[in-house]
């Protein structure tokens, strides 16, 4: 068994570490961090987790003294905060899986843009692999520092990709991302009150967001992005608007995605004709490692609305990181994934 | 197989299929009659239109 550690362990994106990799058949969670929660019992702020684990959180200062306890270490941590500890966790473990968002940017310059302040650590970024299975899978194979990629990012490249890829699309991206609270983590604010979040379609990103520099790094398309949270604790939906080539219809751009996906275990094209889940939709996807991507193509003004969704605990972060595992020790990558999400709920 | 006349992807039928038998692409979801068995031929079945926006 491979023993695993989780820093910063009692967030959502940690708990959702806890919940995948404790299910998983050949992983043993033996270390969960917690300055907060130091010496309590992880079930405690992740209930849904009795019954499966004794664990106790460790606290985060502690966690050399238990290096001999890990081979893979599992970081949930702020970013900016982040990078700066990066070089200790490198000595901690054969392995490290970084959820955080500072080693995701390839230029410090764009991280400073958009992150609001200098790369502490700019040495070490060519040394990590983008942790998106789909496109990066013989680079994650061969790699002990992965960087797993944003929610929202996600969801926007997986579904432009094959499509800039193939040439089919051209010019500035309009990305309408929307995302469910569970995206703003567990830290209180009066933001995130009960009172004010409830029933609000908040546009809190309204010309720019982070993401939207993973999805131009990806892409090489200029994105614009604009972020909504919407009425839903879990999900993230992608809108994104863009201008298609001579040629590209929608034959075309169902090969390319066809081409890009038939045989991704977690990508699913959904861009039907009839029912109601014509397009894709995060509500079915909750606790899945499912990405949803589909299309409608508007063959007057030759544009498309391109659409990706995804849970962004899941794909969006924890499921991803621990199908960036699978790859990395040449397992299936189902292993421990399997959840297909609930309908109805 | 054959391919769906609306997205080309395959179409699985069942083992002896019918003329004007009404059949579903598993990509697009389009409706599809089968207007011919030899070879098996598909066309798009007249859909009526959804708008959850009014």
């Amino acid at each position: 068994m491979l023993r695993v550690a989780v820093v910063g362990a009692s967030g959502y994106i940690g708990g959702e570490l806890l919940r995948l990799l404790l299910g998983h058949p050949r992983v043993t969670v033996t270390v969960a961090t917690s300055s907060r929660h130091a010496g309590k019992r992880v079930d405690g702020p992740h209930p849904n987790l009795r019954g499966t684990t004794d664990l106790t959180f460790l606290d985060p200062g502690r966690l050399a003294a238990a290096k001999d306890q890990y081979d893979v270490l599992f970081l949930a941590t702020p970013h900016k905060e982040t990078m700066g500890r990066m070089p200790e966790y490198l000595s901690l473990a054969d392995q490290v899986i970084d959820l955080s968002g500072d080693f995701r940017l390839r230029d410090p310059r764009v991280y400073e843009r958009h992150y609001g302040v200098p790369h502490t650590a700019p040495e070490l970024i060519p040394g990590f692999a983008t942790g998106l299975p789909e496109w990066h899978r013989k680079e994650i194979r061969g790699s002990d520092r992965i960087s797993v990629p944003g929610c929202m990012a996600t969801a926007g490249v997986l579904a432009l990709r094959p499509l800039s890829e193939a040439g089919l699309i051209h010019g500035e991206v309009q990305v309408d991302a929307r995302t469910g609270s569970s995206g703003s983590g567990v830290s209180a604010g009066s933001a995130n009150l009960h009172a004010e979040r409830s029933g609000a379609m908040r546009i809190f990103a309204p010309n720019s967001h982070r993401h939207q520099a993973e999805i131009t790094q990806a892409t090489g398309l200029p994105v614009r992005m604009t972020a909504t949270g919407v009425e839903a604790v879990r999900g993230v939906q992608v809108l994104c608007r863009v201008s298609l080539t001579d040629g590209a219809d929608e034959r075309a751009v169902r090969r390319a995605y066809r081409e890009a996906y038939a045989d991704e275990p977690f990508v699913r094209v959904v861009a039907q004709k009839r029912g109601l889940y014509r397009l894709p939709e995060p509500k079915i996807l909750s606790g899945s490692n499912y990405c949803d991507v589909g299309f409608d193509i508007d063959e007057e003004s030759r544009t498309a609305l391109v659409v990706g969704a995804l849970d962004n605990l899941v794909k969006g972060g924890s499921g991803n990181a621990v199908q960036c595992l699978n790859v990395r020790h040449g397992w299936p990558e189902r292993l421990g994934l399997e959840f297909t999400g609930l309908h109805p709920n | 197989m054959p391919n769906c006349p609306g997205c080309e992807g395959s179409v699985a039928l069942e083992e002896n299929p019918r003329v004007n038998e009404i059949v579903e692409c598993g990509e697009c979801a389009t409706e599809l009659e089968i207007i011919s068995v030899d070879p098996v031929e598909l066309a798009i079945a007249p859909e009526v239109e959804e708008d959850w926006g009014e």
